[in-house]
């Protein structure tokens, strides 16, 4: 077992779960509330300097009752240690977690992506959006087990959508805003970007 | 009123007081008007331009030929493939990782391959051990030789690509040989290989070895020292070592800039604790080096697989274990129960003990990494690529921004992405 648990079990007390190693890999469970500070010291703290972000991902697991976890894997390149950290959400109540993404700048990405694939909010990103899936994806989220493998909608209804999907909306209203390009738009294609490229992603049930 | 005569000469802005040239600088002119046209301007990149690599798009802001802001579009190419694993068995998933990294398909191959028995706790056997390693260094080579054949068009040097796609169908054909594929080669199962090396394969690569550098030699010749080639890749795109390591880059991204992490050295594999060859470490994590440390990648490359040749040793490919290893067709014929391991296999499906393996290759874009979380069933309840290139190329607005619209075309080509992975 990696000694780092022992290290953080003595720092953070209660807020450190369960610890196990599978297949050579030290898991430790850390409380959601705790998360971003436990992450910050595992990256800070010298002798421990996890300070390379391998991913982020998250696993929800086919028996309903388990909870769906964010996994993080952490590395101290110099050591060469590597920790898997995991935070576990009720799927019942809201699934939220704070972002790491001012400790790892690489942590961007891989939030939107487990945002994007899964629905969690991962709070005090700085540009928590879709990336695989198309901003008006209105469909859920793909890796969640609810979803069905052929998507949510019909075959006619996703190529009815794709359709009459708007063609001026190649950009977002965010990107038009940059360049002051908005103001230089007839209001009624205003109008039309705003509904059609930031819809509100439906929650999956 | 004296008159001073001022000789331009290709590359510089002219000549100094003491006479010496003086070298166009790097990125914006800092005494650039900085209110010229005042207007910035929305560019769209993509998704369908070659100099994207496939089908990234990229949203420019520019101010004049300065790029202010890049926000790139990825998922054009989305195919699920994390989502299809779920409904597959292990040995089934091996075809859909062919379409990743689909320049470097048997890289891919090898490490779900490893993964999986790392899950399952599978030994492997020394011929197979030492084939994949072929496999891999097959793929950093191709992987390597499209890379600087198409960083080259980008640049504007056009015969470099010629050379290296020449050497790279060499490796095809052996790819093709070996797997009866020359993309699509699904070449591991689980605790082994779908096939030995055929007859005339050794050979082959060997000849490919001893061939090959000549190439190397005349891409170093055309390349290293063209002015043309350094004034555009040195100095731009710069990541420092604390920048590399917290932007999660890997692979040359992350070795360019000083990092000497490989996981072959590190967290070694398949026996590359055993293999003598060194890993090269960039220093100022700009273009240049980055396609310096692959150039010399493609050298090492080459070493290893005449290592791995030398030292391959006969036996079997699979291991001989009948609940992953099919048996042969003519005993599921004749033996009662090798019929019953090949139904149950065929029909159910390898098991995996509950629990969950994440394992990470050195593959040619960075550390492809593959976690699988299993619950006791044959299919997988979680199957996770961690994808180098798409953690590289989210440092792509941060390497770009500030530098000119030129330089974002040399910056996306040095990080090397490949679509089909980027967007899984």
């Amino acid at each position: 077992m990696n000694p780092s648990v022992a290290a953080l079990r003595a720092t953070f007390g209660s807020a450190i779960g369960r610890a196990m190693e599978l297949c050579g890999d030290t898991i430790v469970y850390v409380d959601r509330a705790h998360l971003v500070d436990v992450l910050r010291w595992l990256r800070d703290t010298p002798g421990q300097a996890y300070d390379y972000l391998v991913d982020v991902t998250a696993v929800e697991y086919r028996d309903r009752e388990r909870p769906l976890e964010v996994v993080y894997f952490l590395r101290a390149l110099a050591r060469v240690a590597d920790l898997r950290v995991k935070v576990e959400l009720d799927p019942a109540g809201e699934l939220a977690v704070d972002s790491v993404a001012s400790l790892w700048a690489g942590a961007n990405w891989l939030e939107r992506e487990v945002y994007d694939m899964f629905g969690v909010t991962f709070r005090g990103h700085p540009d928590l959006r879709r990336i695989l899936m198309w901003e008006t994806y209105a469909e859920g989220y793909p890796l969640r087990k609810d979803f069905p493998l052929r998507g949510r909608f019909s075959r006619a209804e996703q190529v009815r959508q794709a359709l009459n999907a708007n063609p001026e909306a190649h950009y977002s209203l965010e990107e038009l805003s940059l360049a002051d390009v908005q103001a230089e738009l007839p209001p009624d294609m205003v109008d039309r970007l705003r509904r059609g490229e930031r819809g509100t992603v439906p929650h999956s049930e | 009123m004296s008159t001073r005569t001022v000789t331009y000469a290709l590359g510089t802005t002219g000549v100094a007081p003491d006479g010496t040239p003086v070298r166009v600088p790097l990125g914006a002119p800092p005494d650039a008007e900085p209110d010229l046209g005042g207007e910035h301007l929305l560019l769209n990149i993509g998704p369908q331009h070659p100099a994207t690599h496939g089908v990234l798009r990229l949203v420019v802001e520019l101010d004049g030929e300065t790029v202010v802001r890049c926000i790139p579009h990825v998922g054009y190419l989305h195919s699920g493939f994390e989502k299809l694993g779920e409904y597959r068995f292990y040995n089934q998933i091996i075809p859909l990782t062919d379409r990743n990294d689909y320049l470097a398909p048997m890289s891919n191959n090898v490490g779900v391959a490893l993964a999986v028995e790392k899950l399952m706790g599978i030994g492997i056997t020394p011929r197979c051990t030492v084939l994949r390693v072929i496999a891999c260094e097959m793929s950093r080579i191709i992987s390597h030789l499209v890379w600087v054949g198409t960083t080259g068009i980008d640049l504007g040097a056009f015969t470099p690509f010629l050379w290296a796609f020449q050497q790279r169908e060499r490796i095809y054909d052996l790819q093709e040989m070996w797997t009866g594929a020359r993309l699509t080669t699904s070449l591991t199962r689980v605790g082994g290989l779908m096939a030995d090396i055929p007859e005339g394969f050794t050979a082959g690569l060997r000849e490919f070895i001893q061939t090959f550098p000549r190439t190397l030699a005349e891409l170093d010749r055309v390349l290293t020292r063209n002015a043309i080639w350094v004034g555009r890749t040195q100095g731009v795109g710069v990541m420092t070592a604390a920048e590399a390591t917290n932007w999660s880059l890997s692979g040359p991204m992350l070795r360019a800039s000083g990092v000497p992490f490989d996981v072959r050295k590190d967290q070694p594999y398949l026996g590359y604790e055993t293999y003598d060859f060194e890993v090269p470490v960039g220093e100022h994590g700009d273009v240049y080096d980055r396609y310096l440390v692959r150039l010399e990648e493609m050298h090492q490359s080459t070493r290893i697989l005449a290592q791995a040749l030398d030292r391959l040793p006969d036996g079997p490919i699979n291991v001989d274990d009948p609940r992953v290893i099919l048996p042969s067709k003519s005993r599921a014929m004749s033996d009662m129960e090798a019929m019953i391991f090949h139904f149950k296999q065929v029909m159910e499906g390898v098991t995996a003990p509950v629990g969950e393996a994440y394992l990470g290759i050195e593959g040619p874009k960075g550390e492809l990494g593959y976690y699988f979380v299993s619950d006791g069933s044959a299919k997988p309840v979680r199957w996770r690529i961690r994808p180098p290139a798409f953690l590289n190329l989210a440092a792509l607005p941060k390497m770009a921004e500030g530098h000119l619209l030129s330089d974002l075309i040399a910056i996306n080509a040095s990080v090397d992405i490949v679509m089909g992975e980027v967007d899984r």
